[in-house]
């Protein structure tokens, strides 16, 4: 990997882990997000209608589309308009890191440990269901395309909000507006998994892997015009190159 | 005016403006090689603007320049930067990091591998006097403590030009005595040094030639060329008793251009002091004179800047 890539997601991870927020966030929210599927499904007794457990199990795994999604835009959104604000971003930009190694960088640094925790807490929430949960919604987490749609899915979606709140973050004036704009560009996304979730849109594995494809694509293209938007005349000055 | 050959620094016609403020408007200098160069200038002045725009952070909206021997543009800004280092005013460590991992970022972002980075950071500590604290946080130093990990941060990639924007802004007068030895190592080891300051007595005493910008360039040259340039020299005497006739006195010798007496002191305006403080001399004591003192008027860069700059406004955006 680059090296300067990599010193930026290392640099990103040891602040992660002495910053206390992060870390709460990290650990309390991906933990709420595992009870609630966890309690839903195995509350459904077996005699359940179909239907019923279809949008049970829907919602729950909506759920794990969601741990990778929101963990991360709030510490991207902060990303480069909060290292403006404390007077870090001018020192690193007079090294030779380029606009867009800076930004994958922190997109990496923000995205594996979502991922990671999202994966995770789907593993326990699969295995949970198989020891405990009745035959009925077994069968209905227990399908191939359930468990692509979590692996390929998850990543996609949230480098997606990532790009979404770096983007915000390179163009804001300030920590808290870019956070909160971060958490509501997301949502047409969220939309989009739910609709997934509850077998809105056909859930084939065909469709499922073409997503996927689609979504990577767009991260590409996401990638690619955050970098565009990376001006670093404004980000230093509020004047743009253009002015 | 160095050989543009060996200029670690070329700036032509160079402007930039905000909008339609203007930071800088056309600044032309060259920096030497190993020199080190002292850019003066007001808040506001516009000489982080120039250090920015010199170290392709921002383009400038016209003119030329060359550092490093690499030209100013975006296209070749990551070449250019991997050739310089920027001390920016505020020393911008991550609070939460230790200085050793401070350090450790940034030789990553040079690109420097795990040993040459465990070499020059030791390297760099040393240098700065900060080897027994890079266990330490960077939220738990001093701002002395600071502004010297960002110098040591600075050292890291072996810069050919060091720019140094107002590296002392802020210190106690020990941390300010240490970073000026340390420049003054840097000048010996061939570093090029683009110290921007607004205290005078320290560009005094570092730099090889000072510019003073206000928005335009004012002046450019050794300290003591531009004294001479805006000062007439002059000699100064005390004698104990008034003279009878100073004019007789002072008009024989030979250099002598005026003279006024101003509080007891006789200011004589002289083409050369070397030359004519011997001969004046010879003339009070042939005239009876006691003399108390008799020695050349020393003007300082502050004189200097204080002719140059005076009570103009301030320039554009810094």
């Amino acid at each position: 990997m680059n090296p300067r890539v990599l010193a930026v997601m290392r640099k990103e991870f040891r602040e992660y882990r002495r910053n206390k927020f992060v870390i709460f966030t990290m650990a309390i929210l991906p933990v709420i997000f595992l009870a609630i599927p966890v309690i839903t499904v195995l509350a459904l007794p077996a005699n359940v209608p179909e239907a019923a457990r279809k949008v049970a199990v829907g919602q729950s795994l909506l759920m794990f589309f969601l741990i990778p999604m929101i963990l991360p835009t709030t510490v991207a959104a902060y990303a480069v308009i909060g290292e403006r604000e404390q007077g870090t971003l001018e020192p690193v930009l007079t090294t030779p890191i380029l606009d867009r190694e800076l930004l994958l960088g922190k997109a990496l640094a923000a995205t594996v440990p979502a991922v990671a925790l999202g994966w995770v807490m789907f593993a326990i929430f699969a295995v949970v269901v198989r020891l405990f949960a009745a035959q009925g919604v077994i069968d209905r987490v227990f399908r191939v395309e359930v468990f692509v749609a979590d692996i390929t899915l998850g990543p996609v979606f949230a480098v997606f909000a990532i790009w979404v709140a770096l983007a915000i973050s390179v163009r804001s004036t300030d920590v808290r507006v870019a956070q909160q704009l971060a958490g509501l560009t997301i949502l047409p996304v969220i939309g989009l998994s739910a609709l997934l979730s509850f077998g809105v849109i056909a859930p084939t594995l065909t469709a499922y892997l073409a997503l996927a494809a689609l979504v990577a694509a767009v991260d590409v293209l996401g990638w690619r015009i955050a970098t565009r938007m990376f001006d670093r005349e404004r980000l230093l000055t509020r004047y743009s190159r253009s002015d | 005016m160095q050989s543009e050959a060996r200029s670690a620094i070329v700036a032509r016609s160079l402007t930039k403006r905000f909008g339609p403020r203007p930071a800088f408007e056309d600044v032309s200098f060259e920096v030497g090689a190993g020199e080190v160069f002292g850019f003066l200038g007001p808040n506001g002045a516009g000489k982080t603007t120039t250090v920015r725009v010199l170290s392709t952070l921002i383009a400038p909206t016209a003119g030329t320049a060359e550092v490093a021997g690499v030209p100013v543009s975006k296209r070749t800004g990551a070449e250019l930067r991997r050739r310089i280092s920027v001390m920016t005013e505020n020393p911008g460590l991550y609070l939460r990091l230790s200085v050793h991992e401070n350090l450790e970022y940034f030789a990553g972002l040079y690109g420097l591998g795990p040993v040459g980075a465990r070499r020059r950071i030791a390297e760099a500590l040393e240098a700065v006097d900060m080897a027994d604290r890079a266990r330490d946080l960077g939220g738990s130093l001093s701002k002395g403590l600071r502004q010297r990990v960002g110098l040591a941060r600075a050292l890291l990639n072996e810069p050919r030009v060091l720019f140094l924007d107002e590296p002392t802004s802020g210190l106690d007068p020990v941390s300010t005595m240490e970073v000026r030895e340390l420049i003054a190592g840097l000048r010996a080891r061939g570093v090029t040094v683009f110290l921007t300051t607004h205290r005078l007595e320290e560009a005094e005493r570092l730099c090889d030639r000072v510019a003073i910008l206000n928005t335009s360039l004012r002046s450019i040259g050794r300290p003591d060329e531009l004294r001479r340039q805006l000062f007439a020299s002059s000699i100064e005497v005390r004698v104990a008793q008034p003279l009878a006739d100073p004019d007789h006195v002072f008009s024989r010798v030979e250099g002598v251009r005026s003279w006024n007496l101003n509080d007891g002191r006789y200011l004589l305006q002289v083409s050369d002091p070397t030359i004519v403080a011997p001969a004046l001399a010879r003339a009070l004591v042939q005239a009876g004179a006691d003399i108390l003192r008799l020695a050349e008027v020393q003007h300082s860069l502050e004189d200097v800047y204080l002719e140059l700059i005076g009570d103009e406004p301030l320039g554009g955006e810094e």
